[in-house]
């Protein structure tokens, strides 16, 4: 036992003198990818995804050399005790029915969940401490993320990196969907990357062309990863992730065609120096073979096939590395053009989508209401709704109903947890069997409740948000799919881990909510004042009149005689 | 009370910020040890000396130590700067420690040792031998405090207003970890915004003061008036991140900007509170009580904003406002494209003045006091210097706008030796991955089975599964032991 130990200290000693960089390898590396997917409807989305993967036990005291990875977030796992952090802050909101499935969604507003390591003892108090630390990290109010707004599921988030066990009691979830997102949000994103904004794909993000466009949703994921494939020891894994749907359409003139420079106004012309791969992707699955739909260029060095998200799909591959990328100029400028007009109209619809409103007049009552849309012809599969609602709508519980073509649809699990004024909201989970072919409609009615005076917004006429609703579900591929080796296949297919391969997970958030609460006459305290000081002045004017003045009677004139008569009497 | 700030040695004296008060009535008495030459540098050594019952006054001998003492207001003028605790002897520390720790476990008062003991403070470094005088007038840091306390879109000129004088504090020096930006809506990203991510100043779209780099650190509804008092006086809750927070000490200029609606003696915050000059007078005073100012300067853009200033009463304050009592405050560049007016007359002057200015330059702050006349402001933009000791003539604009940063050059070579930390690290690490030995799993997604088999948390005790079916066949068996299977006849 002992000689092994001295051998480790004496290779630790030999590395230690001999300089680190020349004999061992760096411990942390960096990949980063651009995605870019036409979407049906004409939009453009651009998926940049920046991963740094650090082979270091992060939890362990006495890290303080950091390359790649940034310190910041490395120190706030280790004193947090953080299994899993993922943030996302998201302005618009991601069509599911129009622009097919995201390779990851979120959620309009700010969202945070993070699961602790079991050695936590006060979860909400490292909730609470944490989430104060990322709104300065953020420049976002997340500081405003307590006990009213945030929920533990019992069945949704399950942790996306390794984890042996999962007691949901040291998961914590939060929205909060009025955040806005905008320049100070994207520059601390920013600060982050390796290369920061200088070199590499992150040339591209310059917040005037990132915030004009229809959704914008950038992420920070820190999951534990295997190291290997044996599996046996965990390497760390920041995923920096930014998602934007341009509208091509109307900004190009009535044309689907694209450049990189007439969406980001800037060429790319390096890849990022300390990346250790450098990808774009151009998605040119509808390229069929008998007829060229779409034309590249410059024309890909390589094409990438696989079954993404479901559906095989065609990847032209330009890697940034190869100096033949940038042989005909020095800086490359990807263009997209259409040669045949495509009918928006004959694409396929997603197999699984969703919509939420609310209904109902007046501001007593009302009815919240989820419809799922299940479009596969042939096969049902599960989904796993969760809804948050908060406390000043208060839900009528024997309301709830599930209806699938017009009969009841039993759910087979279902967790509610309800409200507390002031203190929780109500958190509802359901797993729900969709049929095939089938739209099935959850709806619960609510009722307002009435605020405190100082509890309303500076502009409660605008109205409360409510969170949008999220679906976890497992929704079947269309084509068989070979579970890939995650260190080989590009970044954006390995979010969520792959357990068969007949179906695949996709979590969707339908749309925030906006609700209307009775709002008070915030002027009236002022009315009461005025007036109750009007109606007490004048009393006590009279009153005090009638108290201070003496009266006397005038006394009608009468002859001396009768005086002296009156006075004698 | 008075509230003073007890610093043990190695403390930081911002972050750990613990006043422990002082009974009203007895006061603080401060006394300059001598000076000490430490690293090349002339170092002050500066104690503190508390005792229950002792009156600022006359000099009294305390304890042992024959020192002259000095009362707390005099000391208040003096400098404080870096901490450089080294420069003392051993037991002094030592002393100045257990006094620390007992402070610490007793509470508040102590016990009457502290007479006898001292309490060292802070020691007292003059960043250059010979120049002790520069160190003693000047400030060795720069804060901004810059506040648009307006929502909704017409008022867009505020958020440009504020944005634009952001602009200039960080073009001439002062880092984004020194600049507490406080906006009430979001203008940039609004959707009513014809071009998002930016924020004009000018019309015709010239200049845009958001900026691709910029770090809002109190937004929306953040931005309350209790929020910017906190900030101020620096007490905010515990897990406040840094960049919410004021962290000025005693050697701070801090400039502080306000924009919004107000009216005589008020400013609006959201349409939905105010802060009176009362209480923004009081916030200043302790401020300087804390010790968290050396001097201010105070600019105000709103309606009737001479009437914010007219309350304050400490000192080292140095204040501007675009408008009399009785003026209104006019806007300025109305933009056809957005649709609004852009900025108000007073800070779009402002701007137009610090555009010219740049670190080196030496305009000072008469120049700032003649920027907007009433011609082309339409309001009287009035200043008041009655409590700035210095003569505004030599204060310079980059006094309050610009930074300071003293850089200390080294010749000296340092040798760095390897971490041992890092290699017991790796030691560490070895060890770890000898243990694991089981492979690490990723979590099934949405495990159906999983979920529909979770048992719910039972509050309430139930009798287990087939409880009640044991009993029956317990009852059943009872009845035939008893009356034997012949006797069911009796039964039907």
């Amino acid at each position: 036992m002992a000689a092994p130990l001295v051998l480790h200290l004496l290779l630790a000693l030999l590395l230690g003198s001999g300089g680190r960089s020349g004999a061992e390898p760096e411990r942390d590396s960096l990949r980063e990818e651009l995605v870019l997917t036409p979407l049906p409807s004409g939009d453009v989305s651009a998926t940049f995804q920046f991963r740094t993967r650090w082979d270091s036990e992060l939890q362990l005291e006495g890290v303080s050399h950091y390359r790649l990875f940034p310190k910041v977030l490395g120190q706030l796992i280790s004193k947090y005790s953080v299994q899993e952090l993922h943030l996302s802050l998201t302005q618009g909101f991601w069509r599911t029915r129009f622009w097919g499935q995201p390779f990851l969604q979120a959620p309009a507003g700010a969202e945070l969940w993070v699961w602790f390591q079991d050695s936590v003892v006060d979860v909400d108090k490292s909730w609470k401490e944490l989430s104060n630390i990322l709104s300065g990290i953020f420049c976002a109010s997340l500081n405003f993320i307590d006990s009213t707004n945030t929920v533990t599921p019992t069945a949704s988030f399950k942790p996306l990196g390794l984890a042996n066990g999962t007691n949901h009691h040291f998961l914590r979830y939060a929205v909060l969907p009025r955040e806005v997102v905008c320049t100070e949000n994207l520059t601390p994103w920013k600060k982050l990357l390796p290369c920061s904004s200088k070199a590499g794909l992150s040339v591209l993000l310059k917040a005037e062309r990132l915030f004009h466009t229809s959704y914008h949703s950038q992420a920070v994921h820190i999951r534990p990863v295997c190291r290997d494939a044996h599996c046996v020891s965990v390497s760390w894994e920041l995923r920096q992730t930014l998602t934007v749907v341009f509208d091509a359409f109307t900004t190009g003139q009535g044309k689907k065609d694209w450049s990189l420079f007439r969406m980001f106004s800037r060429t790319i012309t390096e890849a990022c120096p300390l990346a250790s791969q450098s990808h774009i992707y151009v998605d040119i699955s509808r390229n069929s073979q008998e007829n060229e739909t779409l034309e590249v260029s410059p024309p890909p060095t390589s094409t990438y096939q696989a079954v993404v998200l479901g559906d095989r799909r065609t990847y032209a591959v330009y890697d940034l590395l190869n100096p033949a990328t940038f042989s005909g100029s020095r800086s490359l400028n990807l263009q997209l053009r259409w040669k045949q007009f495509q009918d928006i109209g004959s694409q396929l619809v997603p197999f699984l989508h969703a919509q939420r409103y609310v209904s109902g007049y007046g501001l007593q009552k009302g009815e919240l209401s989820t419809v799922l849309h299940n479009t596969h012809p042939y096969r049902a599969f599960p989904v796993l709704l969760l809804e948050t609602v908060p406390w000043y709508l208060r839900l009528y519980v024997h309301t709830l109903a599930i209806t699938t073509k017009g009969k009841e649809n039993k759910p087979s699990y279902i967790h509610y947890q309800p409200a507390q004024d002031r203190l929780r909201p109500h958190l509802l989970e359901m797993l729900i069997q969709l049929p095939a072919n089938s739209v099935t409609k959850v709806s619960i009615q609510f009722e307002r409740a009435l605020l405190k005076w100082t509890e309303y917004t500076p502009d409660p006429n605008h109205g409360f948000y409510v969170s949008p609703s999220v679906l976890s579900a497992l929704v079947p591929n269309l084509v068989g799919a070979k579970p890939a080796n995650w260190e080989e296949s590009p970044l954006f297919s390995t979010m969520f881990p792959v357990s068969d391969s007949s179906s695949y997970f996709v979590r969707l958030y339908t749309e925030p909510l906006l609700v209307n609460l009775p709002t008070p006459d915030f002027s009236m305290p002022y009315n009461v004042i005025c007036l109750t000081c009007t109606v007490v002045a004048v009393c006590y004017g009279s009153f005090y009149n009638l108290l201070t003045r003496t009266f006397h009677l005038e006394e009608p004139k009468r002859s001396r005689l009768v005086r002296i008569a009156v006075k004698n009497k | 009370m008075e509230q003073v700030q007890f610093l043990g040695p190695g403390m930081d004296p911002v972050s750990e910020n613990r006043p422990h008060p002082v009974p009203s009535g007895e006061s603080l008495h401060w006394l300059t040890l001598g000076e000490v030459s430490h690293g090349g540098q002339q170092c002050f050594l500066v104690s503190a000396l508390w005792a229950p019952g002792m009156k600022a006054g006359p000099p009294q001998p305390a304890g042992s130590l024959p020192l002259a003492l000095a009362p707390l207001s005099t000391f208040s003028k003096r400098p404080l700067s870096t901490a450089v605790l080294e420069a003392l002897s051993a037991e002094e520390s030592s002393k100045a420690r257990n006094l620390e720790n007992r402070l610490e476990i007793d509470g508040f008062p102590p016990s009457p040792l502290v007479v006898k003991d001292f309490i060292v403070l802070r020691g007292l470094c003059s960043p250059a031998l010979g120049r002790p005088g520069q160190l003693l007038n000047g400030h060795t840091n720069n804060w901004a405090v810059l506040v648009c306390t307006s929502r909704f879109w017409f008022n867009y000129r505020h958020v440009a207003n504020t944005l634009s004088v952001y602009r200039s504090v960080k073009r001439l020096g002062i880092p984004d970890s020194h600049i507490v930006l406080m906006l009430a809506d979001d203008m940039a990203c609004n959707p009513r915004n014809p071009k998002p991510a930016t924020v004009f100043s000018h019309k015709n779209m010239e200049l845009n003061v958001y900026g691709d780099d910029v770090e809002v650190d109190y937004r929306s509804y953040e931005v309350t008036v209790e929020n910017f008092l906190r900030v101020l006086t620096g007490r905010v809750p515990p897990s406040t991140p840094r960049s919410k927070r004021l962290l000025s000490d005693d050697r701070s200029n801090i400039l502080i900007y306000m924009t919004g609606h107000g009216g005589n003696g008020f400013l609006k915050f959201q349409d939905s509170e105010e802060i009176t000059n009362v209480e923004l007078a009081d916030a200043f005073e302790q401020m300087w009580q804390k010790r968290r100012y050396h001097e201010m300067l105070f600019i105000i853009d709103t309606c009737q904003g001479a009437s914010m200033y007219e309350r304050f009463y400490s000192p080292n304050v140095m204040a501007l406002a675009s408008s009399q009592v009785g003026e209104d405050s006019l806007s300025h560049q109305p933009d056809l494209a957005i649709g609004v007016h852009l900025m108000d007359r007073y800070t779009f002057y402002v701007l137009e003045f610090l555009e010219e200015i740049h670190p080196a330059s030496q305009a000072n702050m008469n120049d700032l006091f003649q920027v907007c006349p009433k011609s082309l402001c339409v309001s009287t933009p009035g200043h008041r210097t009655d409590l700035f000791q210095r003569n505004p003539q030599n204060v310079l604009i980059t006094d309050f706008f610009g930074s300071v940063r003293k850089v200390e050059i080294t010749t000296e070579r340092v040798a760095l030796k390897p971490d041992p930390s890092s290699l017991g690290y790796s030691h560490l690490k070895c060890q770890k991955d000898e243990e694991l030995t089981e492979p690490l799993n990723y979590a099934e997604q949405l495990p159906v089975a999983q979920i529909i088999h979770q048992k719910p948390k039972q509050k309430e005790w139930h009798p287990p599964g087939g409880f009640i079916l044991g009993l029956w066949a317990l009852i059943l068996m009872v009845f035939f032991k008893t009356y034997g299977i012949k006797h069911m006849k009796y039964v039907f």
